[in-house]
């Protein structure tokens, strides 16, 4: 089960979730996670040790997908 | 090397200042000891800045409810390992290796150890909600700087850059052993991989 979740003040929320096998569970987290795109929000999935990705695209078969705010200079 | 300069630029006129001070009139002691007060203290400053990206509390944030917290810290564990875990439960700091350097990610900003662990910089960075809980605001920096860790030290502020004791000796003591960490980390790191 894959998850889409996002880092706020609850410390995180999820999303959505789903299976490559159920299309309109896809189509659901597709939605939400335009969405959260269009809020403002990024888009990280982990690949690998250390390493992570910035997505534009939801990546069906990624197992978590994290939703994070923008970073600035302090 | 900037910082360096700078740091010498400050402290190499306050201590000849001092000197010719004294030679020139042994009686003028005092203005040679404030002289040296000078050149020891302004470095000093820089250092305690850099330590303060750190620093926990000071009313920045909202504290955030016990829940949030706790789940905030569980998201976090997921994202790093054992070791690291263990070290931010510790200190409040997490450690990660990257291409630049050991990383030190805290709630409101970043130490970065240089490789061969002498110099530190310390980054000011962080997330602009202020009621999100200690372990996301973690995360946050923690995944920016995985997907872009040469952006991620581009995006932040650059409040002080220089010896590791320096700012070892600014940091509270429970964060200490993070930075020792890192340092260990940072003298295994390959300086010819360095860019």
């Amino acid at each position: 089960m894959s998850r889409l979740i996002r880092m706020d003040q609850s410390g995180h929320t999820t999303l959505a979730q789903w299976t490559a096998d159920d299309p309109e569970a896809v189509e659901a987290a597709v939605a939400t996670f335009r969405e959260e795109l269009d809020r403002g929000y990024f888009a990280m999935v982990s690949t690998g040790e250390g390493q992570a990705e910035q997505v534009r695209e939801l990546p069906v078969g990624a197992e978590l997908v994290i939703m994070r705010l923008p970073i600035s200079g302090g | 090397m900037v910082w360096t300069a700078i740091t010498v630029a400050h402290v190499v006129p306050f201590i000849a200042a001092g000197i010719v001070l004294f030679l020139v009139q042994p009686l003028a002691l005092p203005v040679s000891l404030a002289s040296f007060a000078h050149a020891w203290v302004i470095p000093e400053l820089y250092a305690q800045r850099g330590a303060n990206v750190v620093r926990v509390g000071g009313g920045r944030f909202i504290r955030a409810p016990a829940d949030a917290e706790a789940r905030s810290v569980g998201l976090l564990g997921d994202l790093v390992g054992h070791e690291a875990r263990a070290l931010h439960a510790q200190t409040g700091l997490v450690l990660e290796r990257g291409r630049l350097g050991a990383w030190l990610v805290g709630p409101a900003g970043a130490l970065l150890v240089r490789p061969g662990g002498r110099r530190v910089a310390c980054y000011c960075v962080g997330v602009n909600d202020p009621a999100l809980p200690s372990g996301d605001r973690i995360a946050h920096l923690l995944l920016a700087l995985r997907a872009d860790e040469e952006g991620f030290a581009t995006v932040a502020n650059l409040a002080f850059s220089g010896a590791r004791w320096r700012v070892r000796r600014r940091l509270a003591p429970i964060m200490r052993p993070a930075l020792d960490a890192g340092v260990a980390a940072a003298r295994r790191l390959d300086t010819r991989a360095m860019p």
